[in-house]
């Protein structure tokens, strides 16, 4: 599992994400967090794991875990095809730039999240918003669900493979189930 | 128009109100000519004459940056490392340099573009003199020059004429370039005024340079029935000698053209072009061919397609020469901003040059005569054709699978590949000899061989997805229809009247490259949307190519399916990037002759007119260049708003507006000095859509103005929801902000909409005169 950006480019100077080096880390920081956001993109469809679409992990995740949703691009369809509502659906930018706007109160307007997660974005598109994020939000919790390692965010998966991923995703799930 | 140097220098003189003292005038130039109107507040405005109404349009649509880059490596006091609010040793922070960095991208593009005109105009003075009148739709258009005339105040009649406004341009780069050395502007808004201004300067630059070549060299002239050329490497008799051209400047074209039909010879070769030159050279030549965008050269070259490779200027990839020289082709380098690293033959004689390139003594050659390169590229053809017999380095199919085997399946290639596809999957299937995965590559790949640079076992990857998808690509036939300028000023008087009401329920302006997220289908998608739907589509560059690359189900392409002229449902192509300017122009027009604005030196009442009335969006969906940047600048300027595709993130910032937020939404109604909120119309000035499908509908909500009438209104709604739910799944969320009154709910959703609004807490507004510009209020309230 190597921490190197996925796409080679996306490189970082001096303030590079932390791994998450087991979904348990990620599951405690979520669980901390009072105000955790979900951001999901247009790769929710695309992407496969064991046969199964991201975007139905994504969903058993969010029912477990409760973190509201947005969907981004065409997502919010998909997501209601599939029976689960999400909390918003906004196009990838507007919704970077308000986690970035420390007067915003979030989707609810009842305060500014406090950690935003990032998944199925196309890679360089999430990488960006995670730029504009660690650059203007220095505060802000970012995380990444991906399986591919994001030097911009604040925590981030390791590069891993697509049975890695399924497993953290159930692991992530499980114990907002109740597993332990 | 006529103009001279006037200088006044006095030194002493007496007059009723006082006495004058060494008073000294120096005017570069007085314009002593025949255009009537009125000379407005900013004809050729300095860096800082329109500030103003940027820092308007900056407030209401604010940049979101995303840094590409957390250093600047720019002088050297760096590297300095900028990260989440550190400054660099000059005192930068990172919305600054992200602003320079989209300021000087953007005076890049507008430099090019610009030269490029330069080097055009100073060809044709040359051939045709000063005085050739300029023409670029015989009656039909007696506003020649829209952009020029609004920025510069200068009405040119002349190529002499289009000289000064060159001058101009020149002048207004410097002056922005200088912005960018260390230590000028320390504030992010005022590099963006910055990088809008040089955007409009682009547009002047690229009028003029197409103007030229219209008048000058017999372009189609506002024509809605330009002919339909042909399109696609199929198209092209492969055996016969093919030039391949490859750039923007269509001059060495025009000599290789020439040659061949003084010779003769023309119907015994194929000239064919990639990238705006092929549009450039049909539109002199309607038997040339266009192969293909910017990210169709290696293709064409490793198939062996190409017997002589010129090239102009502008998006060639740097390393062509070498690919070139693997399928011994010639390469003739024909522009001083290009010259490869050859040696330059333009003194010597045709004769030499050309036994030297067939001898393959040299493999080649820079020219920077275009009548030479036209007659050195022809007879080299002819004889090298027959020699190298379409020598290519792709692979058989039975290697293709050997050469897959060889593959670790490392992942180096799909990590470097900007589209992140899933190449060792493709190679895992090929060496089990099944090519379906690398043949979908095909399809999809932009052509810009990052995976091979990453292999370590020296695959050549984009060689095996060619010869998977060597099939589908020698079927590509289809037809574009050739660049035909300028939008005439009959054209404009018909849609002015439905367009400002919002009857025509928009503009989309689908221009530039290729760097598409999923292949060039999604423009035609696109297209054919909103033609269907009877918008207005213009398109220009790679994407009028790749619009032209698909058919419907009766086998029409998209040009035989819909009209070219400037109308309901019409598609149009312009041109080539410089073309791009008629798209600005036509919205310039609108002002001046449906609502009879003066253009004149006139440029903020004719943005806000614009921003506030014109339904037109642009779409560069594979934009990828410093071009494509200045061009959308110069539309961010005009208040016009432009999508990007996914890859358009790399511009690093954004400017978007805040619909949550009412007094984002404020103007002045003209007709009272009243402040009305009219909603978040348009919502954004610079945006990125992640999806085909996010994008149909984002381009129908950015249509939406406030001056729009209730039956536009409808008519843009109903679009709006209908899309929306298409591709989306859903009803828009935000409809409660763009109804004014219920007159504006479409007929057949009225029921619908009653939910919306009253879950909204809706109140019923009124239809403004709406403008941003307190001067323009006609009375104003106590
Ligand atoms: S221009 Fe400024 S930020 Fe950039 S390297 Fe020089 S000192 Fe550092
Ligand atoms: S050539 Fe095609 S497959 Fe290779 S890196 Fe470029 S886009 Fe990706
Ligand atoms: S980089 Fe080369 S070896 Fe590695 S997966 Fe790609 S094709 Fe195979």
């Amino acid at each position: 599992m190597s921490c190197e950006p996925w796409q080679c480019g996306e490189i970082a100077s001096t303030k590079k994400a932390n791994p998450i080096t087991k979904p348990e880390i990620a599951v405690a920081m979520i669980k901390r967090a009072q105000r955790p956001l979900l951001i999901v993109g247009s790769n929710a469809t695309e992407r496969y794991m064991e046969g199964k679409q991201l975007i139905e992990y994504v969903i058993e995740f969010a029912n477990a875990s409760k973190v509201p949703v947005v969907a981004t691009a065409h997502m919010v369809g998909e997501f209601i095809k599939r029976g689960y509502q999400p909390a918003a659906f906004m196009n990838a930018m507007e919704i970077g730039q308000r986690v970035v706007d420390p007067e915003w109160m979030g989707l609810d307007g009842k305060g500014h999240p406090d950690l935003v997660l990032l998944v199925g974005l196309p890679y360089y598109v999430e990488s960006l918003m995670l730029s504009g994020m660690k650059h203007f939000a220095p505060d802000l919790k970012t995380m990444t669900l991906d399986n591919l390692f994001h030097v911009h965010a604040a925590w981030s998966f390791p590069n891993a493979s697509l049975e890695e991923w399924a497993a953290n995703f159930k692991v992530m799930t499980e114990k907002f189930n109740g597993g332990n | 128009m006529t103009s001279k140097n006037v200088h006044v220098k006095i030194d002493e003189m007496k007059t009723n109100s006082g006495l004058i003292k060494n008073f000294e005038l120096s005017i570069g130039k007085v314009m002593n000519d025949n255009y009537d109107e009125p000379m407005g507040p900013t004809p050729m405005p300095s860096l800082t004459a329109l500030r103003d109404w940027d820092m308007k349009l900056l407030t209401k649509y604010k940049p979101f940056y995303m840094p590409d880059c957390d250093l600047c490596c720019l002088c050297t006091f760096g590297k300095c490392d900028l990260t989440a609010g550190k400054r660099g040793a000059c005192g930068l922070d990172i919305a600054t340099q992200s602003s320079r960095i989209v300021m000087l991208a953007c005076a890049i593009g507008a430099a090019c573009h610009t030269a490029h005109s330069r080097h055009l105009l100073h060809s044709l003075i040359e051939k045709y003199g000063r005085r050739y009148p300029l023409d670029v739709g015989g009656l039909n258009i007696k506003v020649e020059a829209p952009v020029s005339r609004l920025v510069t105040g200068i009405k040119p009649e002349t190529l002499g004429d289009l000289d000064d406004i060159l001058t101009y341009t020149e002048e207004q780069i410097t002056q922005v370039l200088a912005v960018g050395h260390t230590g000028q502007e320390g504030n992010n808004l005022d590099f963006e005024s910055k990088a809008m201004h040089v955007g409009m300067i682009d547009h002047v630059g690229m009028e003029v340079g197409d103007i030229a070549q219209i008048s000058a060299l017999g372009f189609p002239k506002a024509d809605p029935e330009a002919p339909l050329v042909k399109l696609g490497i199929a198209s092209v008799d492969r055996t016969k000698p093919v030039i391949m051209a490859i750039g923007h400047n269509v001059m060495p074209s025009v000599g290789i053209i020439d040659y061949a039909k003084d010779k003769k010879v023309d119907d015994k070769i194929e000239v064919v072009g990639l990238c705006c030159t092929a549009h450039d050279m049909t539109r002199y030549y309607n038997r040339a061919r266009i192969v293909g965008p910017i990210s169709w050269e290696l293709r064409f070259v490793r198939a062996g397609l190409a017997d002589v490779v010129v090239l102009d200027e502008q998006c060639i990839r740097t390393d062509i020469f070498d690919e070139a020289s693997k399928v011994d082709a010639p390469v003739i380098a024909a522009s001083e901003k290009n010259c490869m690293g050859f040696k330059n033959r333009t003194n010597d004689s045709a004769d030499e040059i050309v036994s030297d390139l067939v001898s393959g003594k040299v493999k080649g050659v820079l020219i920077l005569d275009p009548e030479k390169v036209g007659e050195v590229a022809v007879r080299v053809a002819q004889q090298v054709a027959p020699i190298r017999k379409r020598k290519n380095v792709l692979p058989s199919i039975e290697e293709v699978t050997q050469i897959a085997k060889t593959c670790t399946q490392c992942s180096k290639c799909q990590r470097n590949c900007p589209q992140d596809y899933a190449i060792p999957a493709a190679m895992k299937a090929a060496a089990q000899g099944d090519l379906t995965l690398l043949t979908d590559l095909y399809e999809t790949c932009i052509g810009c061989g990052r995976c091979e640079e990453a292999c370590p076992q020296k695959i050549m990857i984009h060689s095996l997805i060619i010869k998977a998808g060597e099939k589908s690509m020698l079927c590509e036939d289809n037809l574009c229809r050739s660049g035909r300028g300028a939008v005439s000023d009959v054209e404009i008087r018909n849609v002015g009247s439905p367009i400002v009401l919002g009857e025509i329920p928009g503009i989309v302006a689908i221009v530039g490259c290729s760097n598409y997220p999923k292949g060039g289908k999604d423009v035609y998608d696109i297209a054919r949307e909103f033609a269907s739907r009877r918008y207005i589509v213009a398109l220009s560059g790679c994407s009028a190519m790749s619009a032209g690359s698909y058919r419907n189900s009766e086998g029409k392409t998209l040009y035989e399916e819909f009209p070219g002229g400037f109308e309901a449902g019409g598609v149009l192509n312009v041109g080539s990037c410089v073309a791009n300017s008629h798209i600005a122009g036509a919205a310039i027009k609108v002002a001046n002759i449906f609502a009879k604005r003066s253009l004149r030196g006139n440029y903020e009442e004719i943005a806000d007119y614009i921003h506030n009335r014109l339904g037109a969006v642009g779409l560069a969906w594979g934009a990828y260049s410093q071009k494509a940047a200045s061009i959308g600048a110069g539309f961010w300027r005009l208040g016009v708003p432009v999508l990007v595709g996914p890859h358009g993130v790399k511009y690093r910032r954004m400017l978007l507006g805040r619909k949550e937020d009412p007094s984002n939404w404020e103007v002045f109604d003209a007709r009272t000095g009243d402040k009305v909120n009219v909603g978040p119309a348009p919502e954004h000035l610079f945006n990125m859509a992640e999806t085909k499908e996010e994008c149909m509908v984002a381009i129908a909500k950015l249509c939406i103005r406030p001056n729009d009438t209730w039956k536009g209104r409808s008519i843009k709604l109903s679009h709006y929801v209908d899309l929306s739910k298409r591709y989306l799944g859903v009803m828009p969320n935000d409809l409660h902000l763009y109804v004014r009154t219920m007159a504006d709910v479409p007929m057949t959703m009225k029921e619908e909409f009653a939910k919306i609004l009253a879950d909204n807490n809706w109140k019923e507004t009124i239809i403004p005169d709406p403008t941003l510009l307190p001067r323009m209020v006609r009375k104003m309230k106590e």
